[in-house]
C-alpha cells in the first residue's frame, strides 16, 4: 500500500481527471478558450513541474504516499495517521443538483493532487498570473504528502432534509439505514457540532498538511458549500495495523486493542465495506461513518484513584492488559473473578461494555483522535476524544452505544458533537467520489 | 462606450448582444437627431424623454451660473452610462453614449456639488445594439466613468457633511443621528480610494482605537459619532477591553465646531483631490485592473470591519457602510465585466457567478432594510444573519478575486 511514488500515474495521464466543472472555478488558470481536454493535458505537466518545484523530500518517512483511487476510500483502513483535520459542510442555499456534482468532482481532484503531495491545481501556490490569487493556498509547499488521506461522505440531509426537502433529487437513492443517530443516554448535542450535508476527514503525519487540505477545498467549495463545523485532532485513538503501537487517548489508557485491523480482510467485509449484496447498490465498497465529539472531564478523572480508573476501563493502565490478567492482546476472561470473589472486570466496564463477545459478534473500526480546543469559559481544559468509527452499516454503533448506557466511564465523558455519513467506495481513476450516487 | 447596466431588467437582452463597444459601426444604427439640454441652476431640462437604442447624442448648454455637469445614469441613479463635466457658463458640451434599451435619469449639477438638480426618468426602448470597438478605447473609457463615479460621490460628499456638521455643530443631536449614516455612504462608496491618499482616510474616519494605536489625534465621523450616541458610563471601546470614558468626554460646543470644521476641510480636500490631474493619472497609471481590484478591495472593507460590527461601535449603522460597500463594488464590477464577459465561456461563467454573489447579498441585505428606508441596527441582526453574510462574501468574493487576472489576459 505505502509508496514513495511522487505521482500516481493515472492522475497524471488520464485526460479525465480534471473534470469539467474545475474550469467553472477556475483551479486550472483563466485561459480563454480553452477546453476540458486542454485543461487535463495542462494538469499532467504540472504535475510534473509541481513535483520538480515543491517536493523534494524523496526516501524520508514524510514521503508516505497512499494512493487516492481504488475501490474503497484512503483514510479508513490506511494505517493511522498522527494527525486529523474534519470538517462538515453543507450546501448553500440555491444550489443544484449540478453544483453538487461539479463539488464532488473539484473535491476529488484537488483531493487526488494533494494526496500525492501536490498542490491543488497545476498552476498551484506559485505558478499562476500574479494579477489572480494562487489556486492553492501554499502552506504546504516544500511539504511531502505525510501519508495524507482525504475521505469524503454524504449525511442524511443531503439526501433529504429534515423537513422532507428533496433539494437533488436524491431521496430516492438514500440509504435505508442512513437516518440520524437516536438519542443516547447522556448526550448533550450541541447543533452547531453535529450533522453536515458533507464531511471531508483528512489525515496526515504532519498537521500542517492535514490543516492545507481542509483548507483548500473549504476554498473550493466557496458558492457551493459552507463550513458547518470543524474539529483538529492529534494523537491518534486507534490504530488499524499490527505494526503500530495502540495509542493512549486523553484519560491515559491505551485505546483500540482489539480494532479491525487493515489485513484482516473477513473482519472488514463483515464488518466495514458495504457488500455487494447491501443495498443501495452504489455504496457497494463504501462504508459509514460515525463521529462523535466526547467532552472529557479531565480534572476529574485525573482525581480519581488508579484502581478506579482501572476499573472503569477493566484494563491496567501500564501495559493494556485486562484485568482478568495476561498482556495487552491476552483476550479479556469475563468470567474471572478477584480476591474478594467479585468479577476481575466490572461489569460495567468499558472493555467490558463495548467487547464484540457480548454484542453477539459486533464490531466497528475506529479511527479517532484526541482533541484539545483550548480551554473552556470556566477555565478546564477543553477536551476529550473524537471518536470515529466506520461500519458496514450505522446500526452497528447504535448497538454498541447502547450497550454502553451503564457504562463506568459515562461519568466522565459528554457526547457534544454527533454525525453519521454514507461514505462512498473510491473513485475509479478518471471518475469521482460519489459518482454511483448520480449515475 | 461601455454598456453597463448590470440589473435584472437587461439581462433578459442576453449577454451576448451585450459585447464591448465604443464606437458604434454607424451604419447598424439609425441614426437620431441631437438630443439638446439646457442646464440652469434649478433645472435640467432635456428635450426628450424617449429616445431608440443606439449612439445618443446630448449637446448640453450650460445657462446656470456656475460651472455645470450632465450625467445619464442607470435605473438605480448610482452608475454612471456617460458623463460630460466642468461645462463654464454660457458654453456648449455634447456626451456621446451608446445607450441600450432600458431606464435611465439625466440630471445636471451645477456647481459640480451634490445630488444635482432637474432629475428626470429617460426611457430607451428599440433593440439591444451590437457594438464594436477598439478595446484599449473601451478600457480608456472605463477608467473615465469610475474617474467620473468617484467624483460624482465626492462631489455629493461635500454637502452632506456640511449639514450633517451644522446640525452637530448646533446641538441638533436628533438630525445629525438621522444624517451620519447616510452621509457616509458616499464615502464608503469610494473607500478604498480615499485609503490610498495617505494621511486623509485617518483623519476622516479612523475609529477611536485606530487613532490611538497610531498616536494620532482623533477627529472625523467617528468622533461625531460618539458624541452623537454617548456611550453607557461603564460601555467599552471596539476593542472590548478600553472603558469608553477613559481618555474620552462628550465634545464641548468649541469641539464639535473644531472637529466639525476639520471634517469639512478634510473632505473638501478629498474633492479637490480626485478633481486633480494626480488622481486622474493614478487612475490611468492602475488601468481597468485598478477598478477590477478596487471592486475586490470594497468586499474585502465588508469582511474586514462591517461584518464585525466594529465599523460603527456607537452608532449600529455598520448595514449602511456594508450595502455602500457593495454598492461601490458592484458599480466598479459593471464597469470591467464586460472584459470578462469578452474571455470565452471562463470569462462568461465567472461574470455569471459573481453577478449571482452580488444578486444573493443584495437580496440577504434587503430583508434588513435599505439605505433609503434605513437598516436596522447592527446589534439586531443574530450571529445566524451575521453568518449568511459571511458566507454569501465569500461565495461572491471567491470568483471576484479572479476578475483582475480574467480581464488582463
Amino acid at each position: 500500500m505505502i509508496t514513495n511514488e511522487k505521482t500516481d500515474p493515472t492522475l497524471a495521464h488520464d485526460p479525465q481527471s480534471a473534470p469539467t466543472g474545475l474550469s467553472r472555478r477556475g483551479l486550472l488558470g483563466l485561459a480563454a478558450g480553452v477546453g476540458a481536454a486542454g485543461l487535463a493535458v495542462g494538469a499532467g505537466a504540472g504535475s510534473i513541474a509541481g513535483v520538480a518545484a515543491g517536493r523534494q523530500k524523496a526516501g524520508d518517512a514524510a514521503a508516505s504516499v497512499f494512493p487516492y483511487f481504488g475501490a474503497h476510500q484512503a483514510g479508513i483502513t490506511t494505517p493511522v495517521q498522527d494527525h486529523l483535520h474534519f470538517a462538515a459542510f453543507d450546501m448553500m442555499a440555491r444550489t443544484n443538483r449540478d453544483d453538487l456534482v461539479e463539488l464532488l468532482q473539484d473535491w476529488t481532484y484537488a483531493a487526488a493532487r494533494m494526496s500525492q503531495g501536490l498542490d491543488v491545481s497545476a498552476t498551484g501556490s506559485v505558478g499562476g498570473s500574479p494579477e489572480a490569487p494562487p489556486d492553492d493556498t501554499g502552506e504546504a509547499l516544500g511539504l511531502a504528502a505525510n501519508g495524507l488521506t482525504i475521505t469524503i461522505g454524504f449525511g442524511p440531509t443531503l439526501f433529504e432534509t429534515e423537513d422532507g426537502t428533496d433539494r437533488y433529487g436524491l431521496a430516492a437513492r438514500r440509504p435505508a439505514s442512513l437516518q440520524k443517530l437516536p438519542p443516547f443516554l447522556g448526550d448533550d448535542l450541541i447543533p452547531g457540532l453535529s450533522g453536515g450535508d458533507l464531511f471531508v476527514q483528512a489525515c496526515a503525519d504532519d498537521p500542517q498538511v492535514a490543516v492545507h487540505a481542509v483548507r483548500n477545498l473549504s476554498r473550493i467549495a466557496f458558492g457551493r458549500a459552507k463550513l458547518r463545523w470543524s474539529q483538529l485532532g492529534f494523537g491518534k485513538t486507534s490504530k488499524t495495523t499490527a505494526d503500530q503501537a495502540t495509542p493512549r487517548n486523553l484519560f491515559g489508557f491505551k485505546d483500540g486493542t482489539a480494532n479491525i485491523l487493515a489485513d484482516d480482510a473477513d473482519a472488514l467485509a463483515a464488518h466495514v465495506w458495504v457488500g455487494a449484496e447491501d443495498e443501495p447498490a452504489w455504496m457497494a465498497g463504501g462504508s459509514y461513518l460515525v463521529a462523535r465529539k466526547i467532552a472529557m472531564r479531565i480534572e476529574t478523572w485525573d482525581r480519581l484513584r488508579l484502581s478506579e480508573q482501572e476499573r472503569t476501563f477493566g484494563r491496567d493502565k501500564g501495559e493494556g492488559a485486562p484485568l482478568s490478567g495476561g498482556k495487552e492482546q491476552t483476550a479479556p476472561d469475563f468470567h474471572a473473578t478477584g480476591a474478594t470473589g467479585s468479577p476481575a472486570i466490572d461489569a460495567r466496564s468499558h472493555v467490558r461494555l463495548a467487547h464484540p463477545d457480548l454484542n453477539d459478534g459486533n464490531r466497528i473500526l475506529r479511527r479517532g483522535y484526541n482533541y484539545v480546543d483550548g480551554n473552556t469559559a470556566l477555565g478546564t481544559l477543553d477536551a476529550g476524544l473524537f471518536f470515529l468509527s466506520y461500519q458496514r452499516s450505522p446500526e452497528q454503533f447504535v448497538r454498541l452505544q447502547k450497550a454502553l448506557a451503564t457504562d463506568l466511564m459515562a461519568e466522565y465523558v459528554t457526547h457534544v458533537g454527533s454525525g453519521v455519513w454514507a461514505v462512498p467506495p473510491g473513485a475509479a481513476a478518471g471518475s469521482y467520489v460519489g459518482a454511483g450516487l448520480f449515475a | 462606450m461601455i454598456r453597463h447596466r448590470i440589473l435584472a431588467a437587461t439581462a433578459a437582452t442576453g449577454l451576448a448582444a451585450l459585447a464591448l463597444s465604443g464606437c458604434v459601426a454607424k451604419a447598424d444604427v439609425a441614426p437620431q437627431g441631437a438630443l439638446t439640454v439646457t442646464s440652469t441652476d434649478t433645472s435640467c431640462d432635456v428635450s426628450t424623454a424617449k429616445a431608440t437604442s443606439g449612439t445618443l447624442s446630448f449637446d448640453v448648454t450650460n445657462s446656470s451660473s456656475q460651472v455645470t455637469e450632465f450625467y445619464l445614469l442607470a435605473d438605480d441613479g448610482l452608475r454612471i452610462v456617460g458623463e460630460v463635466e466642468n461645462i463654464a457658463p454660457g458654453a456648449e458640451r455634447s456626451l456621446t453614449v451608446v445607450a441600450q434599451p432600458g431606464s435611465y435619469f439625466t440630471v445636471c449639477k451645477p456647481g459640480m456639488l451634490g445630488d444635482g438638480v432637474g432629475k428626470a426618468a429617460f426611457t430607451v426602448s428599440g433593440e439591444a445594439v451590437a457594438a464594436t470597438g477598439d478595446d484599449a478605447e473601451q478600457k480608456q473609457k472605463a477608467e473615465d466613468l469610475y474617474g467620473a463615479f468617484v467624483k460624482a460621490q465626492v462631489e455629493q460628499l461635500v454637502p452632506a457633511v456640511d449639514t450633517l456638521v451644522a446640525a452637530y455643530e448646533s446641538g441638533d443631536d436628533a438630525k445629525a443621528k438621522e444624517l451620519f449614516p447616510a452621509t457616509r455612504a458616499f464615502y464608503e462608496r469610494i473607500e478604498p480610494v480615499a485609503e490610498s491618499l495617505g494621511d486623509l482616510d485617518p483623519r476622516i474616519d479612523y475609529r477611536e482605537v485606530d487613532a490611538k494605536a497610531e498616536g494620532l489625534d482623533w477627529t472625523g465621523f467617528h468622533r461625531l459619532e460618539k458624541d452623537l450616541w454617548v456611550p453607557a458610563q461603564d460601555a467599552l471601546n471596539s476593542d472590548g477591553e478600553t472603558p469608553a470614558w477613559k481618555d474620552w468626554a462628550p465634545s464641548t460646543p468649541e469641539e464639535r465646531k473644531s472637529y466639525g470644521d476639520q471634517l469639512i476641510a478634510d473632505v473638501a480636500q478629498l474633492n479637490t483631490y480626485v478633481h486633480s490631474d494626480d488622481f486622474a493619472a493614478a487612475l490611468k497609471a492602475q488601468g481597468i485592473a485598478g477598478i477590477s481590484n478596487g471592486s475586490i478591495a470594497l468586499l474585502d472593507e465588508v469582511a474586514k470591519g462591517k461584518i464585525s460590527g466594529e465599523e460603527d461601535w456607537w452608532s449600529g449603522t455598520d448595514l449602511w457602510d456594508f450595502t455602500a460597500n457593495v454598492e461601490g463594488s458592484k458599480m466598479a464590477f459593471s464597469l470591467v465585466k464586460d472584459f470578462a464577459d469578452a474571455k470565452g465561456d471562463t470569462g462568461k461563467k465567472l461574470v455569471t457567478e459573481i453577478q449571482q454573489g452580488y444578486d444573493d447579498l443584495d437580496a440577504a441585505l434587503a430583508k434588513h432594510g435599505s439605505l433609503t428606508a434605513g437598516f436596522v441596527n447592527y446589534s439586531a441582526l443574530t450571529e445566524a444573519d451575521k453568518r449568511e453574510f459571511t458566507d454569501l462574501i465569500n461565495a461572491l468574493a471567491e470568483p471576484l478575486s479572479k476578475l483582475t487576472s480574467t480581464i488582463l489576459e
